[in-house]
């Protein structure tokens, strides 16, 4: 499977499973939405579970928090991160804080997802990575897939929390594996083992990395795009690193990025959205308080840079190969 | 598995791909049947306007009733060139799209009597701020098509130095603002603009145009509280053309029975307009700016039209709407509209026509080999790569020049 068909089969598995699932959307009901992960589901599940929503980001969340309330199972679809903030405040004051302050009377499992990043030369109302504001959001996880597999796995695993969850589906990864260069043909998931996707119920859990390439030299910690860029990277300057897939940003897996540092004692934290108050210095942040005595070098960033997106200077913009090949030597050297 | 009826209220459209295109059930008052009141009615007194729908070319593309701007034949010609301009343009642009010249596109094709005529209606030295499909208001102001071309393709002579998509122009010397990706923010920008025209006092009033679609987002019902309150000297238009991507217009208005009838909620003069009619569009933008240039406030247009085209480069209709429909839309197509009735006055034929859709061609030709000269998207030459850290502020601050030269140039 691709991480489109994934993340439709995890929405027909859950919807099958559980009646109290819908899903809707921009253009997510009849068309099954502008990438088709919602396809033919309300062909298959009629009307009411999947459909189409007025173009207003405020009111989708606000109505997946009043479904929420009444016990629906809620997966709302913002066609593009770029445009979730018009439902920023929905999600900030409301549905994060349901929980906590109605004292556990009143919970909003809601599962917002929502296309993230760059490298399909979308200008900068098609390219964010917003993922580092909704950290800033206590009462909600952030998870963001690099694969096919873990897409489906971890989609299933928000759907069925009982918190609410942004789900950010990093688009440039949706049709291929992505390894940072902005030429040639596009890859296909089909010979990715991370392509191999069961048809039926699993989860991946919300919460755990994953070391995706093992190493003793230095461990870079990517999530989403950059995972597949980081992996490349390290084949491609020969160097041992340990290449971990943070998966959930929060809340994040800390024991199993921490352990990887402490003994290689070099870390790179990597982003594809701006560089200041990045999730990377959240992680940076942490690490050198966990890892201090075991650091070697100073913790290094590969991100975008302070500025919008670019079109026409996209792959200028994308912290590509090279940019984690020139931090590799970076720590290594010093 | 799905129920045997929905257990809440979901509109659909009448028909589906495989359906035959049928419009049948629209009622559309006829045109010249439109009373046309002074421009200092009050707002509430506008109902009928827009419950109803102000035509002025009639069946036999003569001009009729109240509304009839009565224009020259020089200036029904002029329009006349810039909508087959528009859609000449559209249409090249939309090939060169697919030989990989751009990254994306937008056509405006089947409703280019909004922009057009609104931007005729308005004037040139009103401000504007319009959505990505009203590139007629650039050809109506004269805008050099080199320039928009360099735009599109973002080349070293783009003017927006390869920052925003294809179409989503700018032009601070032709009064025309930027256009947002983030859909409807133009739409109360619009109103504080306006407003600032009134604090200077120059005369200047401000328009802008929005979707049907996107009438639903918060911003659209802010401008128009905004507008009511302040009595801001702004023309709201909403471009209603059936469709945001594949969503029928029924999504947005529920049971609203027009989108003029939104702003009758705000107590504002709200019109309803045949938008694939040259003359009426005119009219009624005459109407609203000579309102609001005398203090009677906002008036909100909704120009009924059709979306002709996919919604973009990245779409394909077939999988949501029948094929055809466009042919069967109960309005007409705005060039032949407008192209029919000069014939019938005796200012028109068809060889001139033939002869002005040629020279058009012609010159989008001929202006696409110039601007490939600036460059193109795929060899370059583009703006410098150091431009993308330009303009984030004012002065560039130390991270910005740091990460400039990180990026080694
Ligand atoms: C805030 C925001 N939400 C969603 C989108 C994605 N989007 C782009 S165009 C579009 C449809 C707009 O339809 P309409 O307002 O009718 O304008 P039209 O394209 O028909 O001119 C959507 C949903 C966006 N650009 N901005
Ligand atoms: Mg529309």
């Amino acid at each position: 499977m691709n991480m489109i068909q994934a993340l439709n089969s995890a929405l027909d598995v859950t919807m099958d499973r559980d009646p109290d699932v819908v899903s809707f959307g921009e253009d997510a009901g009849y068309f099954g939405g502008v990438f088709r992960v919602t396809a033919n589901l309300q062909k298959k599940y009629g009307l009411d579970r999947s459909f189409d929503a007025p173009i207003n980001e405020a009111a989708i969340v606000a109505m997946a928090i009043g479904m929420a309330a009444k016990g629906l199972k809620p997966v709302a679809e913002i066609q593009f991160a770029d445009y979730i903030f018009p439902g920023l405040d929905q999600i900030v004051s409301e549905l994060s804080r349901i929980r906590y302050r109605t004292a556990g009377q009143f919970t909003v499992p809601v599962t917002i997802r929502t296309p993230c990043g760059g490298g399909i030369r979308g200008g900068q109302t098609h390219s964010m990575s917003p993922e580092a504001f909704f950290t800033q959001i206590p009462g909600v996880q952030v998870v963001m897939p690099s694969n096919p597999y873990d897409a489906k796995g971890l989609l299933i695993s928000a759907i069925e929390s009982p918190d609410p969850v942004i789900f950010f589906e990093p688009k440039r990864l949706y049709n291929g594996p992505f390894e940072g260069h902005s030429g040639g043909a596009l890859a296909s998931w089909g010979k990715h083992p991370k392509g191999e996707v069961p048809e039926g119920h699993f989860t991946v859990p919300i919460g755990k990395a994953e070391v995706v390439r093992e190493g003793k030299d230095v461990t870079i910690v990517a999530y989403g795009t950059l995972v597949l860029v980081a992996q490349a990277a390290a084949e491609r300057a020969g160097v041992d690193a340990e290449v971990i897939d943070l998966k959930t940003l929060v809340p994040y897996d800390i024991e199993t990025i921490a352990r990887s540092v402490n003994k290689s004692g070099r870390c790179i934290v990597a982003q594809e959205a701006p560089r200041t108050s990045g999730f990377a210095a959240e992680l940076a942040a942490q690490l050198q308080e966990e890892c201090f005595y075991a650091l070697e070098a100073p913790i290094q960033r590969v991100t975008g840079w302070d500025t919008p997106y670019p079109h026409a200077h996209e792959w200028s913009y994308f912290p590509g190969p090279e940019r984690f090949i020139n931090a590799m030597h970076a720590v290594l050297e010093a | 598995m799905a129920q045997d009826a929905p257990r809440f209220h979901v509109p659909a459209p009448h028909v589906r791909p495989g359906d035959t295109p049928d419009f049948s059930h629209f009622e559309l008052q006829p045109a010249g049947e439109a009373k046309r009141p002074d421009t200092s009615v009050p707002g509430m007194e506008t109902r009928d306007l827009a419950l109803g729908l102000i035509g002025v070319l009639d069946h036999n593309h003569q001009a009729v009733g109240e509304w009839d701007p009565k224009l020259q034949p020089d200036v029904l010609r002029e329009g006349l060139r810039h909508m087959v301009l528009t859609r000449v343009y559209d249409d090249r642009m939309l090939k060169l799209q697919r030989q990989g010249k751009m990254s994306f596109y937008m056509k405006s094709t089947g409703e280019e009597a909004v922009a057009v005529a609104g931007a005729m209606g308005l004037g040139k030295d009103e401000m504007v701020f319009p959505s990505y499909r009203q590139q007629g208001i650039l050809f109506a102001r004269g805008r050099d098509i080199v320039d928009m071309m360099c735009h599109c393709i973002s080349n070293s002579r783009d003017n927006l130095k390869g920052r925003q998509l294809p179409v989503h122009y700018t032009w601070a010397e032709g009064n025309f603002f930027s256009i947002s990706g983030n859909l409807a923010t133009q739409f109360p920008q619009a109103v504080g603009y306006a407003l600032g025209c009134r604090y200077k006092g120059d005369g200047q009033i401000a328009a802008s145009w929005i979707g049907e679609g996107s009438t639903a987002e918060g911003d659209f019902h802010g401008a128009l509280v905004l507008a009511s309150t302040y009595k801001a000297p702004v023309i709201l238009n909403v471009v209603n053309n059936q469709w945001a991507i594949s969503t029928f217009h029924g999504i947005a208005s529920g049971e609203a029975p027009t989108f003029a009838a939104k702003g009758l909620g705000y107590g504002l003069a709200s019109l309803r307009v045949d938008g694939n009619d040259f003359l009426a569009v005119y009219a009624a933008t005459q109407w609203a700016a000579e309102r609001a240039r005398k203090g009677h406030g906002a008036t909100v247009i909704e120009t009924f039209t059709y979306r002709a085209d996919a919604h973009s480069t990245s779409d394909d209709p077939s999988g949501y709407r029948p094929k055809g429909e466009n042919e069967k839309w109960p309005l007409g197509d705005p060039i032949a509209r407008l192209k029919n009735h000069l014939i019938g006055l005796g200012e028109w034929d068809e060889d001139r026509h033939a002869a002005l859709e040629k020279e058009l061609n012609e010159l989008v030709i001929a202006s696409y080999k110039e601007a490939e000269r600036y460059g193109t998207l795929h060899d370059g030459p583009l703006s410098p790569v150091e431009s993308i850290f330009e303009d984030v502020y004012a002065e560039q601050d130390w991270r910005l020049r740091r990460q400039r030269q990180d990026l080694g140039v």
